[in-house]
């Protein structure tokens, strides 16, 4: 490991340990959350409006997308429009190493994080709450690495409609409300029915909500979500490397 | 003598613009191997494009470049090799430190110089354990000149590298600018301080409105400016401004506070002692001196200004 880009993506690594604000959102903050709601007694409530299932089992997919909110959306664009407006990725340019590199460290020390996250939700749910294990492992993996993607492809957007670190804070806080909203931060997508659900099935938070709730139960997520979800993918990432520049 | 060296940089023709506005407009000059070349210019003049040129950070619409034979238009990574850049104003990751800098880019290149006697020389050894935002800004500027030598580079590019730093710590990047030639790597310097171009250049291209308004020595382009010496003495008498300044080659001639100033050509000091026995003045604390590089820069690119407005 003594190529450029691998001594970015250490170093990249080593960086972000440092940030404790960043760590503190994407790894502790979830099961932070989760843990306060299961002290609730009627979150731990076995429902027959939700299939048998409590708010609580419910609430740990909303935590697992929570984090990828967290990351993608509040610390990782920050980092990297940082990046770029301090000379960082221009200097990078001049080396060796490629200044997609730090792009690249970037993404996977927060892909990382939010991994690291997920399995603390999941693992606080089974032994706290009784919340059962993914039913589908190979369901929820596809809906998990497609949500991943999709959320990371919503930072990479930010990123590249960003001209500075500041508009990149605005335009962060304006898309994460609604992505709490579609993830079921507020209250799970579950509890709505008709139109609304349908709607906000169509957003990458909601298909992916949608997606994680099906491999939970143990069935194979619906087509529709994966597709919504990479179709979101496909789009964001078009769009971040359309209009993204390096300074 | 520069011709029988070889060119380290070699630009051609090089003009590039950004929508309507023209950077950089046909610039060609060579830089010779081991020299210490000056880019010297306002801001806004068109210096730092042609050395984002230079580094292929960006592409002209028109001409040539080569470092050491390389297109860094069409061959990127092989310039890096040979060419190490300090970019303006071009910062690291806040968090990271002195130690883990020097190391990244150490693992940029095939040969790199140990990085510990560089920071060493630089006089970052005892904040190795720093993070770059806690440093000084002379610290990072020094730290950004040890990146820019690590690879061993052939060609070396400092853009401003003095801006913002104390009278103390501009003297010791100096020094090091001075060294770092003594190791036979050519340097070019951009700058907007006439001080640091004459007192380190070999060779000043004085660049203006995207184009080159002179390039030579540092001694030639004083000389050729229209305050090559100026001459000071004081007296309490009363003096003819008039006739000074109608005598051959006086370019200006002002009194203040029984000061008096006259600026010119070589050789106008005499005429001046000359013009003032005749005129019966004894002149008291006389001097003669050199004219600075202030002069001749002002000169080259005020006039141009009024040429054009």
């Amino acid at each position: 490991m003594t190529s450029p880009t691998a001594a970015v993506i250490r170093t990249e690594s080593r960086l972000f340990a440092r940030e404790r604000l960043s760590l503190f959102w994407i790894v502790l903050f979830p099961s932070l959350l989760l843990g306060v709601l299961g002290l609730i007694p009627s979150f731990r409530e076995e429902s027959a409006d939700l299939g048998g299932r409590s708010l609580i089992d419910l609430y740990v997919p909303v935590t697992v997308l929570l984090s990828m909110i967290m990351a993608s959306i509040m610390t990782m664009p920050a980092t990297l429009t940082g990046y770029r407006e301090s000379g960082i990725l221009r200097r990078l340019g001049t080396t060796p190493a490629r200044p997609s590199s730090i792009l690249l460290g970037q993404v996977l020390v927060h892909a990382a994080a939010v991994a690291a996250s997920s399995v603390i939700v999941v693992l606080l749910g089974r032994v706290a709450f009784g919340t059962p294990l993914p039913g589908s492992i190979a369901g929820y993996a596809v809906a998990y690495v497609l949500a991943l993607l999709v959320s990371l492809g919503i930072g990479a957007a930010i990123t590249a409609a960003s001209p500075n670190a500041k508009t990149g804070q605005v335009v962060g806080m304006v898309a994460f409300f609604p992505c709490m909203f579609t993830a079921g931060v507020y209250f799970p997508v579950e509890v709505f029915g008709g139109t609304v659900r349908d709607v906000i099935s169509l957003t990458p938070y909601g298909a992916a909500s949608n997606a994680l709730n099906d491999a939970t139960g143990g069935s194979f997520p619906e087509l529709v979500d994966l597709a919504v979800m990479g179709g979101w993918a496909v789009v964001l990432y078009l769009i971040a490397v359309r209009i993204f520049r390096w300074e | 003598m520069h011709q029988e060296r070889e060119p380290a940089v070699v630009i051609d023709g090089l003009r590039k613009t950004y929508g309507e506005k023209v950077a950089v407009d046909e610039i060609s000059l060579n830089v010779y191997e081991g020299e210490i070349f000056g880019i010297l210019g306002p801001n806004g003049a068109g210096k730092s494009t042609t050395v984002e040129s230079i580094a292929g950070l960006r592409v002209g619409d028109r001409g040539r470049i080569r470092v050491h034979g390389i297109d860094p238009w069409t061959d990127r990574a092989a310039v890096t090799e040979v060419l190490g850049v300090q970019l303006q104003e071009a910062k690291l990751q806040p968090k990271i430190t002195v130690q883990e800098a020097l190391e990244l880019w150490s693992a940029f290149y095939p040969d790199p110089e140990p990085w510990s006697p560089l920071a060493e020389r630089l006089g970052l050894g005892d904040h190795l354990q720093q993070r770059f935002e806690d440093l000084s800004g002379g610290q990072q500027q020094r730290l950004s000149i040890a990146l820019a030598l690590i690879g061993r580079p052939r060609v070396v590019v400092l853009d401003e590298l003095t801006t913002g730093l104390d009278p103390r710590a501009r003297r010791e990047v100096w020094d090091l600018v001075r060294d770092v030639r003594e190791r036979g790597v050519t340097v070019i310097l951009v700058t907007h301080s006439m001080e640091e171009a004459q007192t380190l250049c070999d060779r000043i291209a004085i660049v203006d409105s995207g184009r080159i308004r002179a390039l030579d020595t540092p001694a030639g382009l004083i000389d050729a400016g229209t305050a090559a010496t100026i001459t000071t003495f004081d007296t309490s008498a009363a003096i003819d401004l008039v006739s000074l300044r109608e005598l051959d080659g006086v370019t200006a001639a002002r009194s203040e506070n029984g000061t008096v100033t006259v600026e010119g050509a070589e050789g106008v000091a005499l005429a001046v002692i000359e013009a003032l026995r005749t005129q019966g003045v004894a002149p008291q604390r006389l001097r003669i001196a050199a004219g600075s590089l202030d002069a001749a820069y002002l000169d080259l690119t005020e006039t141009h200004q009024e040429a054009t407005r």
